[in-house]
């Protein structure tokens, strides 16, 4: 139809390139940091037994999501450990808890930035909606374009998935806030910070919350493709039965996946609730 | 009483060309016109009026009449259009953004909403001692501030619990707590008990008037509704379409209402809880001296064919009531007596009322008096004027026009001599 093609590959694939070549030490830099993190994190885990780890999981859970959910975490928990899972969900769990950690910190200020400034959010808006819409194993390429295989392009890859729900909910939350609140805080000559902290973002917890919910399951669900590209973790081994048609093993490390997502929800769905209530 | 609030020539266009609305409201295009022509929105229009210190004052109109963006005008929520806001000496219209937000620090106790808009995650403490934690009143002292005002607002025992944990008044009081806590003379109050069920709002306003007179703050109350309106304002607003139509006292709105509109929206109302009896007493046209021999009171009575007479000192206290009838019969008697002395046991007690006693409770007065007028007195037993059963009635009848009066003029020039 057309004589010509447009570009994009080409020009996806030179401003990759460019990037890759004049930004390295950029890279390397947040490599290293999310090594350190993700590194601290796991060693630190698998410093205490087992068993140790898997009673403060379920204190968490108890507090958050009552005794129902505890006794879960528990029979759950040792399961993966009776299985020989232990290992491969304390370092899913680490990935998981950095990239969100990487999501906190930078989807929060993004979020209550798109909620005070129109402009800002029309602009994000259409970003947002194509990080959701992109199949997330594109995101895998550049990746590791940028950070090699293995983790790091893995935890960078779930950041980019689990980042958009947070910034949307953030970006709503504050936005209900109902007027008056807001009207009564300028009515006695609040300042915008004092506006912020001590009235929008507070009242619009519980949204928050269920933002951080969103995106921690959002990572969840990124651990297997992110395995492809050499995370390790349980997706690793949910790969591994799919190659080998080892149907047992794969079912077995799926299961944890899926105990790990059940524990993680219950628990901030908890911090949700308990935002709402008071 | 001194001004506190100012307001000239204050215009609030919604839209994009506000100049090109202002310029056709001044050549008196409806709001609607500018609506369909110029795609703006007249929110308020040459507003002019003045809020005394101390004072309630009302706005009342119905939705979409301008009261709310009316009041958000004052603390400057909205930003005017034109026109001047003169609160304490400050035009504050010309305040930049950061010494209007000091300046509101200063002066507004905030603000008290139809729906509460208290914070859900702070307890009753937290909410009380919000205002004052904005201004950096450090915690000890606001704590203190807020116990001290929460307890005066009927809410002790409820510093820790959360708003959700309270009933729908519980909530207004909380509203109006933390209005009251910060050290400021003027206080917004939008709508404030409309939420309310109609036993608790009763309370409220009955609540609000009590703290009234012993926290004396300038209140500015939006409200569509009237009996409200008459009941809370020392003086009221009543708006239409962007406009003040009328200001004045329950009365004065009662009994001269300024156009059709305000008489169509006075019609329903209560008038014998407004009315009082200063409104509609009469003049007195004739009364008796304590030293009036018996002959001359007869004289008087006759001149007007009245059945009796009321009695005052030279200084128009009032001292009694005197039936013709009995009058008439002493003289019979005593005909012949040259020198004749007033007998003081047909002096009998006079019923009366004080001039601001609302008419409701003056009925009552009436029916439990056997015999007379009713005298209205003002608050050193003085003379002003009476009432007939006929100007009762005729008050109380709708539509019937009353004309103002200020009793007796005569009986003060009188004195004046």
């Amino acid at each position: 139809m057309f004589p010509f093609r447009i570009p994009i590959r080409d020009w996806i694939s030179d401003a990759v390139d460019y990037l890759v070549s004049e930004y390295s030490a950029v890279f390397d830099a947040f490599s290293a940091l999310v090594y350190f993190l993700v590194d601290n994190l796991k060693d630190g885990m698998m410093a205490i037994h087992p068993l140790a780890l898997i009673i403060v999981i379920a204190a968490i859970t108890l507090k958050m999501a009552g005794w129902r959910m505890a006794l879960f975490a528990i029979i759950g928990l040792l399961l993966s450990e009776n299985i020989g899972l232990w290992s491969a969900f304390v370092e899913t769990l680490a990935l998981v808890l950095t990239a969100e950690l990487l999501v906190m910190v930078v989807g929060l200020p993004l979020g209550v930035l798109a909620a005070r400034k129109d402009g800002f959010h029309s602009v994000i808006r259409p970003v947002l909606d194509f990080m959701q819409t992109m199949p997330a194993f594109v995101y895998l390429i550049p990746a590791v374009m940028f950070f090699g295989l293995g983790l790091v392009p893995g935890v960078v890859a779930t950041f980019v998935f689990a980042l958009p729900p947070l910034i949307r909910l953030t970006n709503l939350g504050i936005r209900q806030v109902p007027k008056e609140l807001v009207e009564a805080a300028d009515a006695f000559g609040a300042t915008g910070s004092q506006k912020l902290f001590k009235v929008q973002i507070p009242v619009a917890m519980p949204t928050i919350m269920a933002g951080v919910n969103q995106s921690i399951m959002l990572g969840l669900s990124m651990v297997v493709i992110a395995a492809m590209i050499g995370a390790g973790g349980l997706g690793e081994d949910v790969l591994r039965g799919i190659q080998r048609l080892q149907v047992g093993q794969g079912f077995e490390a799926g299961l944890v996946v899926v105990i790990m997502a059940i524990i993680l929800d219950r628990i901030t769905a908890g911090f949700a609730d308990q935002g709402s209530k008071s | 009483m001194s001004e506190i609030i100012t307001v000239r020539n204050l215009y609030k266009i919604f839209g994009d060309n506000p100049k090109k609305a202002i310029q056709a409201l001044k050549e008196g295009k409806s709001k609607d016109e500018i609506l369909r022509k110029h795609k703006q929105i007249v929110g308020v229009q040459d507003i002019n009026f003045t809020v005394r210190e101390g004072e309630i004052f009302v706005l009342m109109g119905l939705s979409g009449s301008g009261k709310s963006t009316l009041q958000r005008l004052i603390n400057r929520l909205h930003e005017p259009t034109s026109g001047e806001i003169v609160i304490n000496g400050t035009d504050i219209v010309k305040l930049k953004q950061k010494e209007l937000r000091q300046f509101r620090r200063n002066n507004f106790c905030g603000m008290v909403f139809q729906n509460f808009a208290i914070l859900p995650h702070r307890t009753v403490l937290g909410n009380v001692e919000f205002g004052l934690e904005l201004q950096g009143v450090d915690k000890d002292e606001r704590q203190e501030k807020a116990r001290k005002i929460i307890k005066l607002v009927g809410l002790d025992g409820n510093e820790d619990n959360y708003p959700s944990q309270l009933s729908g008044g519980m909530q207004q009081r909380v509203g109006l707590a933390r209005g009251l806590a910060v050290d400021a003379d003027i206080l917004l109050m939008d709508e404030a008990f409309s939420a309310l069920d109609p036993l608790i709002r009763r309370q409220m306003q009955d609540e609000l008037l009590e703290l009234q007179a012993r926290m004396k703050k300038t209140i500015l109350f939006v409200t569509h509704d009237l009996d409200e309106a008459f009941r809370l304002g020392d003086r009221i607003a009543i708006m239409k379409d962007g406009l003040i139509v009328q200001i004045g006292t329950a009365e004065e709105i009662i009994s001269s209402p300024a156009d059709e509109y305000v008489r169509t929206f006075v019609e329903d109302m209560d008038r014998s809880a407004v009315l009082t009896a200063g409104t509609i007493m009469l003049p007195v046209k004739e009364r008796a001296f304590t030293g009036d021999g018996p002959r001359t009171i007869l004289r008087k009575i006759r001149k007007f064919g009245l059945s009796g007479i009321l009695v005052t000192d030279s200084k128009r206290h009032l001292k009694g009531y005197i039936l013709a009838k009995e009058l008439a019969e002493f003289l019979e008697k005593n005909k012949k007596k040259e020198d004749l002395k007033m007998d003081p046991s047909l002096i009998r007690e006079a019923a009366y009322v004080d001039r601001d006693m609302p008419l409701n409770e003056v009925i009552n007065v009436y029916q439990e008096a056997d015999y007379g007028p009713i005298a209205v007195v003002d608050s050193d037993q003085r003379l002003e004027g009476v009432i007939v059963r006929g100007a009762i009635i005729a008050a109380l009848s709708e539509g019937y026009e009353i004309e103002p009066n200020n009793g007796s003029d005569d009986l003060k020039k009188e004195e004046d001599k």
